[in-house]
């Protein structure tokens, strides 16, 4: 049937596979590691390629050199192996190759644990590797959105020649939940302006990310930024609950979004306070116009970042209403799931706080 | 051509005429400093390249090292890599392409320092590619500091004393090292010091190119090359190390040569057709099942918990999966990790009419617990009005008040069933039984139908295990 339940680690497989990717290389880690097992299972099974590297570094310069071919690749990991991998990912935005990566955050720093956490955000979105560049970031907060997000990664990396990433988390990559199966297969489609393929239609082509010359580097520099800003002015997205007459508003992403929203239902119908969720799903861009907007009509509004990461986003939230109003922060770290409980609170001090301004008033 | 007054005698057509990449005012010579191999060596590959009429196949991986910059001259598909990385990089290209030949390109800082992992692992998968490995014992591009290569007692920028192997080891051997390996095809350690070992190492350049052309898999050529600027030498001097030094350090020879012996590699051809990726997942397209808001049914979290081998994980996937054939949301979530492979084991199981938010939370409505720690461990989180059942291997238990508990005999009537593997679906007819999931009965047998459907001669005992589970709770269950 079109309906299965499916485990987020297999979802993102499911997206590949009918999204035309070929070829798979990975290295196992906790909790990602059922991306490799079932990439191996069933790449081969439609002839495509898989290939368990020798080492992080290793899987993601495989991608690169797959994507210099102008075939769609993936690599999967979690934090430990991102941070490996961030040499690679910097030569992938250097060279302009598309390609997607998967990160199933864990919590660090260091070997940390293998608990779910949101504390990859700094070093995907804002480039954890060498250089001027940014990776293309979606957020995921489902099994449905696993997959349907690893789809869009191919599009948009395809689209730009860059690397995106589906960030993603412990919870997201370890849970079931039904999934919609693709309505479509994708077929790679080649380029042969930039592909390295070893036919004589390619033969001129040069992938590189070497400029010698200053003012040459300097001038890819821009060019990449130019295309940076291309990607913040298209493809910024989010999805917003309840947020009309809210007042106090919930920023989170990815399985703490989810957490806000069960919380958000109870407080409105429990206590009759106006809470929203604002939940970007492209961490780059930053959907920031977008939340701009939504606070431009709410002078007295109150934002909390929801985060299983130290402050990670809410320096982004921050910028994007160049702190007109204030921001605070409810997260949890060290591989603990955002709880109910501490969202309420911070839920409850705003909003007792307003009504005291209120009587001094 | 920039020069009128210059003169191409002889050049392979795989070499560029003019070098318009590495642009500046002379784009015919080299970047390479006079007396060095590089350029020899760029001229043997383009050479056997022409002979062997691959170059439109060919894609040549340049490093970091002196050699960053063999895309200057190559005319093939050229790819710049990171640092020691291009076997790694080559592989990627070879799977992709079934019938690109690829030129991993290293000099020994590159290949025999920081990519020493793909080096050998490449090698040992017997990828399909050529690795040409250029050893001058230093490292050029930096400025000529110590390699993995360069000799005891010689002199370089960072051991300004000589290379004391008390403190910095001893000249790795590469080729050795592959040759302890199966998969390579070919490998052998040529020089270009000279004419005479210009022309052996022509013919080891050639052989390890037509294995790539055959497809037959890996081939490593060594190549000992002069270093005059970085070692301080002058032609004669330079000449002399390497046919004397570095040949008594790592002496000329083919240490294997499989090319008659070995059959072409053939990879899986890639398949993008809907219909082949339904029939892997077992699509059924007749089969619309979709999942329907339901705000009227309210959630119902149900945590199982057990031992390791219990099948605690899929009683609680088959409950998840009535729940789905009910068309309602569900979510399952496991304890994972080492936690999973420490003995015990439990999931989350919520069924929903609308979205869920946290598959993981903390208050739940049912337990089912299988052995005493987990029964001890979930107790206090079932909400008042809720269920737990607990297997009769739990011995000594107080229920606790406001709280149906029940201990049931799921291992016991599994036993009597034959089969004790079965006690978890006897439980989950028990709970079926009780109501407390709000789903049909009838969305339970489909459900182990689905969970089943690739065994299913194991469905006629997982429904009988269910009724046998529903039949007692009707017995002895009064809610």
């Amino acid at each position: 049937m079109a309906v299965q339940l499916t485990k987020g680690n297999l979802a993102v497989v499911i997206g590949a596979l009918y999204s035309g990717c070929d070829c798979f290389f990975g290295y196992p880690i906790t909790p990602a590691t059922e991306i490799l097992e079932e990439a191996s299972k069933h790449f081969p099974k439609a002839g495509r390629k898989f290939l368990q590297a020798e080492s992080e570094e290793a899987a993601i310069n495989m991608v690169y050199g797959a994507a210099s071919t102008g075939h769609k690749v993936m690599a999967a990991s979690s934090g430990p192996g991102i941070s490996l991998k961030q040499e690679g990912i910097s030569y992938l935005a250097g060279a302009q190759l598309p390609a997607v990566i998967i990160d199933i955050v864990r919590a660090g720093p260091g070997l940390g644990n293998i608990g779910p956490e949101q504390g990859d955000y700094n070093q995907v979105v804002k480039g954890g590797g060498h250089g001027n560049y940014k990776n293309i970031v979606l957020a995921p907060n489902s099994v449905q959105e696993m997959c349907d997000f690893t789809q869009k990664a191919f599009q948009l990396g395809t689209k730009y020649r860059n690397p995106t990433f589906v960030l993603a988390d412990g919870v997201l990559g370890q849970m079931i939940e039904p999934l919609k199966f693709p309505e479509k297969a994708e077929t790679p489609e080649f380029n042969n302006e930039w592909n390295v393929r070893g036919n004589s239609e390619t033969k001129d082509n040069l992938v590189t990310s070497i400029f010698l010359d200053f003012k040459q580097l300097e001038d890819f520099n821009y060019y990449l930024q130019d295309k940076y800003q291309l990607i913040e002015d298209t493809e910024s997205d989010y999805e917003s609950y309840k947020i009309n007459d809210a007042e106090i508003i919930l920023v989170a992403y990815g399985i703490s979004s989810r957490i806000a929203r069960s919380v958000i239902d109870q407080v409105r119908e429990e206590e009759n306070i106006p809470v929203g969720l604002f939940r970007p799903k492209t961490l780059y861009p930053f959907p920031k116009n977008e939340l701009k907007s939504i606070i431009s009509t709410k002078p007295d509004c109150h934002l909390v970042s929801v985060e299983m990461s130290n402050g990670q986003m809410i320096e982004d939230i921050k910028l994007a209403i160049e702190c007109t109003r204030p921001v605070t922060l409810v997260n949890r770290m060290g591989g603990n799931i955002m709880d109910m409980k501490s969202i309420k609170d911070e839920i409850h001090r705003i909003h007792k706080n307003s009504e005291d301004e209120w009587v001094e008033f | 051509m920039n020069n009128s007054k210059e003169r191409i005698i002889k050049k392979a057509d795989s070499l560029n005429d003019v070098f318009t990449r590495k642009g500046g005012n002379a784009m015919t010579a080299t970047h390479y400093c006079p007396g060095c191999g590089h350029g020899i060596v760029h001229k043997l590959i383009g050479e056997a390249m022409d002979t062997l009429e691959i170059q439109d196949r060919t894609v040549m991986i340049s490093p970091v090292g002196c050699s960053v910059f063999a895309y200057y001259y190559f005319n093939c598909g050229n790819i710049q890599t990171a640092h020691g990385r291009a076997p790694a990089v080559a592989t990627g290209i070879s799977r992709a392409e079934e019938d690109a030949i690829l030129i991993s390109y290293q000099g020994d800082g590159d290949l025999a320092s920081i990519g020493l992992n793909e080096t050998i692992q490449a090698a040992n998968r017997g990828e399909k590619m050529v690795v040409f490995f250029i050893n001058n014992t230093v490292y050029g591009m930096t400025g000529g500091q110590m390699a993995p290569t360069t000799l005891i007692d010689e002199v370089t920028t960072s051991c300004p004393a000589g290379r004391d192997p008390n403190f910095t080891g001893y000249p790795l051997h590469i080729s050795e090292i592959i040759n302890n390996l199966k998969a390579p095809v070919f490998i052998e350690r040529v020089s270009v010091a000279d004419i005479d070992h210009i022309k052996k190492a022509k013919v080891a350049i050639k052989k390890a190119l037509e294995i790539q052309r055959d497809k037959k898999g890996y081939a490593f050529v060594e190549i000992l090359s002069p270093c005059p600027t970085n070692l301080k030498q002058n032609t004669k001097e330079a000449q002399d190390f390497v046919n004397t030094l570095m040949e008594e350090e790592f002496p000329l020879k083919n240490f294997r040569d499989n090319i008659n012996t070995t059959e072409p590699i053939k990879r899986l051809e890639s398949d993008f057709t809907k219909e082949t990726l339904d029939n892997i997942f077992n699509i059924d397209e007749e089969n619309d099942l979709n999942i329907i808001n339901d705000s009227e049914f309210k959630p119902i979290v149900t945590k199982l918990a057990g031992f390791g081998g219990q099948g605690i994980l899929s009683m609680g996937l088959t409950l998840a999966q009535a729940g789905v054939q009910n068309q309602k949301h569900a979510s399952w979530y496991p304890a994972y990790g080492p936690e999973q492979r420490g003995g015990t084991s439990n999931c989350t199981v919520i069924l929903s009419g609308d979205l869920i938010g946290s598959p993981a939370v903390h208050d739940i409505n049912i337990l089912i617990a299988m052995n005493k720690p987990s029964l001890e461990m979930f107790e206090d989180n079932v909400r008042d009005g809720g269920l737990i059942l607990y297997d009769d291997i739990i011995s000594d238990y107080t229920p606790r008040d406001g709280i149906h508990t029940f201990k049931v005999p799921g291992t016991k009537i599994a036993k009597e069933m034959g089969n004790v593997k079965v006690a978890n679906v006897v439980i989950l007819g028990i709970l079926m039984e009780t109501g407390f999931t709000n789903i049909d009965p009838k969305y339970y047998e489909a459900a182990i139908k689905e969970i089943f459907k690739n065994k299913q001669k194991l469905i006629p005992l997982n429904i009988d295990a269910l009724s046998k589970g529903a039949i007692w709770a009707k017995e002895n269950i009064n809610l």
